[in-house]
């Protein structure tokens, strides 16, 4: 038990000066992936289905494979950001820095390895 | 942090059921939330069948009814009855309000009573809202300026006044930030809604100088940026306010000046 003042248990260490950024980068990514979903799917969709080589084929042009490179590095980046949230509502102390780090690690990992792979079949 | 379940210590168990009143014929029925912190029990929901006849048309006129009629031991906070000091504020039929300007035509069915959620209880339906006062207090809720004070009073234009019409009118009673889930699981660290409102109301205000300042102190992922523009604030206010609405327009004034 701490003898503090109401005071201080309200304003506790003060304000980070950050979070703006945080929502604003959450909002770009909206954005861009507003784009990108779209395009992605009507690029990728017609290749559901077909032969390996024709969707070797198709993903050696630029724009299929840009759009694709492009969404997966996006929409984990915005999965990064997003989980960032429901982690810092529900965990708290050293649970709460844990899982913010492994979701970090995990949201890289994810988008290096798509756009390894994109980069593999386009190249 | 997150808790889906009460402390063993706050489990609720059934309570006492008071007799019902002889030869009333209108008789509502009430369930109220016990708790009293010198008995070393576990809070209690006790029943009491009250007399309609002889009631007033709020909820607060039943209570005062139960507990000058009834069990003079029921606690619960009331002042003004006209909605204007925000003491008695409650949950009702799971809704946080104001007992005083809550119909009891506005329940159906048996009409349950517990205090604010998820803050300490200090008897009955009284909550401690000594850590709300606190955060109110921080967000420094008064005209601050630089300037010198001039030989008569701060000028305001009429379309900047309006500007404040929809946030003066708060009346801290509680019933939002106790309904914002935000607000439950990080208290310790987000303003809730009903101290961000009030923190816009002085930021937007056309006299002050320390716009800069507000801003700084409420750029934190916690004190600020908790809200998830849930709406159970808004849905709530027993006064009509909307303080997702003044957060939101805080949001965007971060973004404003960093963008």
């Amino acid at each position: 038990m701490a003898f503090l003042t109401d005071r201080k248990r309200a304003v506790g260490m003060g304000a980070a000066h950050s979070g703006a950024h945080h929502m604003w980068g959450m909002t770009v990514s909206s954005v861009a992936l507003l784009i990108l979903v779209p395009l992605f799917v009507f690029t990728f969709g017609p290749m559901l289905g077909k032969p390996y080589e024709e969707v070797i084929a198709y993903f050696e042009h630029p724009f299929p494979a840009i759009v694709a490179a492009l969404t997966i590095v996006v929409g984990f980046v915005h999965f990064k950001n997003g989980v960032q949230s429901p982690i810092e509502d529900y965990t708290d102390g050293l649970t709460r820095k844990i899982l913010i780090i492994a979701m970090t690690c995990l949201s890289y990992a994810a988008a290096a390895t798509g756009v390894f792979a994109i980069a593999r079949i386009a190249l | 942090m997150v808790q889906f379940t009460l402390p063993k210590n706050s489990k609720i168990k059934t309570g006492k059921t008071w007799p019902k009143p002889e030869g009333a014929t209108n008789v509502r029925k009430f369930q109220i939330y016990r708790w009293n912190p010198d008995d070393g029990q576990n809070p209690q929901v006790d029943t009491y069948f009250v007399d309609m006849d002889s009631c007033g048309p709020m909820i607060l006129d039943a209570l005062i009814k139960i507990k000058n009629e009834i069990d003079p031991t029921l606690t619960f906070r009331r002042s003004c009855r006209e909605g204007i000091c925000g003491s008695c504020a409650m949950n009702i039929d799971g809704i946080n309000t104001l007992a005083c300007i809550y119909g009891m035509d506005e329940v159906k069915g048996d009409v349950k009573i517990y205090p604010l959620p998820h803050m300490p209880v200090v008897k009955d339906l009284i909550p401690d809202l000594t850590h709300f006062y606190a955060q109110h207090a921080s967000i420094m809720p008064w005209l601050e300026t630089k300037t010198n004070r001039p030989q008569k009073e701060w000028r305001q234009s009429i379309e900047d006044r309006k500007k404040l019409d929809g946030l003066y009118e708060c009346v801290m009673c509680a019933s939002c930030s106790t309904s914002c889930p935000s607000y439950w699981w990080n208290g310790d660290r987000y303003l809730g809604p009903a101290a961000l409102l009030h923190a816009y109301r002085w930021i937007i205000d056309s006299r002050d100088e320390a716009t800069p300042e507000r801003l700084d102190d409420l750029e934190d992922p916690f004190k600020l940026y908790r809200c998830h523009t849930i709406m159970n604030c808004a849905k709530t206010c027993p006064k009509g306010l909307n303080p997702a609405k003044a957060i939101a327009e805080i949001k965007k004034m971060m973004v404003e000046r960093a963008v």
